[in-house]
């Protein structure tokens, strides 16, 4: 990574690298025995650890000067290994925690390990460690290819893609040791919220200039989704985290919002979470990787247009269906229901646009198994956009809120479309990255491919049939008018569903070693004798001559 | 551009854009994209007309049917009473014995009361009102307090050691922590306990500890647990004769409760619970223990 940076760029890395150090040091000084102080030490360590790193390699040799007529694909090839070391975190902390539900020893009566630190510890570790990795390395690897320009920074990457993870170390560390705000998808404290705006907003610029560097004439569709992704992330974290410290030498703050506003801004946030990191982005993903595997063009340009400024207007309202029959007056309740069903038009859409693109390749869906993974994203990207206006609904939220019913339709999003679309493109994504000719067994991704197959549809059948028996056995009455059961009688109930989820989850993190093992085993092989000579940046020079330096 | 470029599949021409092999056709919207957009976007209309929904700086649209969901919940609250007033008057009113002759009520009684008693008493009491290791069993015959249903009732409203100003108090003084008793005096005291309602305790070998045991018991239990070891209702000291056991009646069980006393803990449900829905609980726990054979 470091061989990459010329003298000056260590240098600033360094620099870089010496204040988040020395920000660990005041963060360990101010907080001393609180959180914080664990915190700071873990925030020393990672800038020392890493200084040490680019220290270690400072006096090696500079780059050639033909380095902008290559692609900048060291922190896409980090942002993956990092990808799958959190996505096996995340979904082991899932599986934990799913068979904590059915068997609740498993808390094994210690303070960091019961239920409620662990959950977060899930959430994020998919949501932003894995889902957020893969995010930032497909980005950084669609923004360059379609724009036929290598990034437009050195260290800035490697700031984005590992500042990023060090904010889902901050927050991971933190659930375990109690520290939260209670805000759902936002549990990171104050100091951590505000390392990732300065991280965030490195990401937006370093995106930003890259694409202005464009030698194409016109921004690929991919694109507009990975911009709407970072803007808009960075617009509902500023806004939701918006909160005062106790001190500056606490973890604990609180939210400057209140009551029910507090409430709406939360939801606002959590339903635009879903709506620009999981799915805006990671359309960005199927909108590259889908034409690129199956070798097929989009099927409709105007369609394109027509779902993505749907999606990005209608999801900005709907995030009030979160708030059904709650203290949320009833107009905006209403006014997030209308939007959340107009917003099924522009989602199908893109899930229909995807499957067109799909006509005259389907042989290749029956036959490879990697392109199988994103055909079974789009359909069920389909399947809970509709589940999810479905819900919106008030009558149907009357009955699905707070049961698995809801669970069961953000795993299907969660599992059958971003887990999906991910390891399709990374399987797509490894083997021309690291210049393979193929993955190392196409017989483990058809083996992935069906462990994830199996555990999605147990676990989101196990959590259907769960929710909506728990809904119905809480507004069952009497003929007498009283409740006929109790709470517990609906545990009761859920247990063997509980134990199906945590087995269909099992299924799939296990999935998730098969496809770390075959990428680990890619990329040790030995390269193929292929010619990737097309695969560079335009320098505006004949190939060949880019050994003349740039400027 | 002068020749436009199609796709061999569908016979589309693309857009003319290419990023890195990518390309695009040009194909229209479908057309059933674009009803589908009408219909949704037609039923929204028809929402916002109909009900609440735009902010107006200050109110925001009433919508023409009125319809508010506070005025919904007040209104289905008011039926939901008007359904349950038929029998809680009579609960409300009618003394234990009157309900528990009415097979109506006592119907009422088991429906309504073994829910109620899952969400307020299985988390200690276990959902079959059993007990479980230092919670009571509430089907057998043992009763602290008295298993009559005003007893519960009463039980159940003040608490044991709770809050309540007028709690049911038990105290088992810790004996041996304290220092009131030594180890000796501790372990011949709980064998002599054991002997109680275990035969098999009173062994020849046994005899002279029992006998020791058993004058610490006169001198330092019998003022709560009666001479005879069978309990007073009146203070909550449990019988020590029978085979119902809260923490256990094996010699080791008994060392430990005898050195450490014992407070067990039962919450006033005076606050939380209705006066209607104690009666409830109470007669609905006394027949957890009728209904035993």
């Amino acid at each position: 990574m470091v061989q990459q940076l010329t003298t000056g760029e260590r240098q600033n890395a360094l620099v870089i690298l010496l204040a988040v150090f020395v920000v660990g040091v005041a963060m360990a000084a101010a907080g001393g025995s609180d959180p914080l102080g664990v915190h700071g030490v873990i925030v020393l360590l990672f800038g020392g650890g890493l200084g040490a790193l680019v220290m270690r390699s400072y006096y090696e040799p500079e780059p050639t000067l033909d380095r902008p007529s290559h692609y900048y694909d060291d922190p896409i090839k980090a942002g993956i290994a990092l990808t799958l070391a959190w996505a096996i975190f995340g979904m082991f902390m899932g599986v934990w925690t799913a068979a904590q539900l059915a068997w609740p020893d498993l808390a094994f009566d210690a303070g960091w390990s019961t239920f409620g630190r662990l959950r977060p510890t899930h959430t994020t570790g998919v949501i932003f460690g894995f889902g957020g990795n893969a995010l930032i390395a497909t980005s950084f690897h669609v923004v360059q290819r379609t724009s036929r320009a290598r990034l437009a920074g050195q260290v800035s990457p490697w700031f984005v893609l590992l500042g990023f993870n060090l904010f889902c170390i901050l927050a991971v560390t933190g659930y375990f040791m109690g520290v939260t705000q209670s805000k759902e998808y936002a549990e990171a404290e104050w100091y951590a919220d505000l390392w990732l705006v300065v991280v965030w907003v490195t990401y937006f610029v370093l995106f930003l200039r890259t694409i202005a560097r464009r030698k194409e004439p016109h921004i690929y569709v991919a694109n507009w989704y990975y911009m709407a992704f970072i803007v808009v992330v960075a617009i509902l974290h500023i806004v939701n985290n918006l909160a005062l410290p106790v001190s500056l030498g606490q973890a604990k703050s609180y939210t400057i919002w209140a009551g029910v506003q507090d409430s709406m801004v939360q939801w606002w946030y959590g339903h635009n979470a879903v709506a620009f990191f999981l799915t805006a982005g990671f359309l960005a993903m199927l909108y590259y990787y889908l034409p690129v595997r199956a070798q097929r063009p989009i099927f409709s340009y105007r369609l394109s247009i027509l779902s993505f400024w749907g999606i990005t207007f209608f999801y900005m309202w709907a995030g009030s269906h979160h708030l059904h029959y709650t203290a949320l007056p009833h107009w905006v309740q209403n006014l997030g229901m209308t939007f959340s069903v107009m917003l099924l038009v522009p989602s199908w859409a893109s899930a229909g646009n995807a499957l067109l693109t799909l006509n005259g390749a389907w042989q290749k869906v029956r036959d490879d198994a990697t392109l199988r993974f994103i055909f079974v994203a789009v359909v069920f990207y389909g399947l809970s956009t509709f589940e999810g206006s479905f819900l919106a609904i008030r009558p149907v939220n009357a009955l699905s809120h707070y049961t698995d019913w809801t669970v069961g339709h953000v795993h299907a999003g969660a599992l059958g479309w971003v887990a999906f679309i991910t390891f399709g493109s990374i399987y797509t994504l490894v083997p021309s990255l690291w210049k393979r000719e193929r993955m190392f067994s196409p017989v483990l991704v058809e083996v992935h491919f069906w462990l994830a197959v199996a555990g999605t549809l147990i676990y989101v059948f196990a959590m259907w049939n769960s929710g909506i028996l728990q809904g119905l056995m809480w507004r069952t009455y009497t003929q007498e008018g009283t409740l006929a059961y109790s709470f517990l009688d609906s545990l009761v109930a859920m247990y063997p569903y509980y134990i199906a989820r945590a087995f269909g989850g099992l299924l799939f993190l296990l999935g998730a070693i098969v496809a770390a093992y075959n990428i680990w085993m890619t990329v040790r092989a030995v390269p193929a004798s292929i010619d990737r000579r097309t695969d560079v940046p335009d320098t505006g020079l004949a190939p060949g001559a880019a050994a003349t330096p740039a400027e | 551009m002068a020749v436009e470029e199609r796709d061999p599949v569908s016979g589309r021409p693309t857009t003319g854009h290419e990023w890195n092999g990518i390309k695009e056709l040009d194909t229209p919207v479908p057309r059933g994209v674009l009803m589908f957009i009408i219909v949704t976007h037609v039923w929204a209309l028809l929402w916002w007309i109909l009900m609440p929904t735009w902010p107006m700086v200050t109110t925001y649209t009433k919508g023409i049917l009125g319809i508010d969901q506070r005025q919904t919940v007040e209104q289905e609250l008011v039926a939901a009473q008007a359904q349950r007033a038929a029998w809680l008057k009579a609960i409300e009113t009618e003394s234990y014995e009157q309900i528990q002759a009415n097979e109506d009520l006592m119907r009422v009684v088991r429906s309504t009361g073994r829910q109620l008693f899952g969400d307020n008493c299985a988390a200690c009491h276990g959902a079959d009102g059993k007990g479980r290791a230092n919670y009571p069993d509430l089907t057998d015959d043992d009763w602290l307090w008295g298993g009559e249903v005003e007893q519960i009732a009463e039980t159940m409203r003040l608490g044991i050691n709770s809050r309540h100003e007028n709690t049911r108090v038990a105290q088992m003084p810790a004996f041996g922590r304290d220092a009131m008793l030594d180890r000796t005096q501790v372990t011949n005291v709980a064998t002599y306990v054991q002997s109680l309602s275990n035969p098999a305790v009173s062994t020849p070998q046994n005899g002279p500890q029992i006998q020791a045991g058993r004058e610490v018991f006169l001198t330092t239990c019998a003022a709560c647990h009666g001479e005879d070891g069978k309990g007073n209702r009146e203070v909550g000291a449990p019988n020590l004769t029978d085979q119902f056991w809260v923490y256990g009646g094996d010699l080791q069980t008994l060392i430990n409760t005898i050195h450490g006393g014992r407070q067990g803990h039962m919450p006033t449900w005076d606050e939380r619970l209705t006066p209607a829905e104690i009666k409830i609980l109470a007669l609905y726990v006394n027949s957890l223990a009728a209904a035993k054979p």
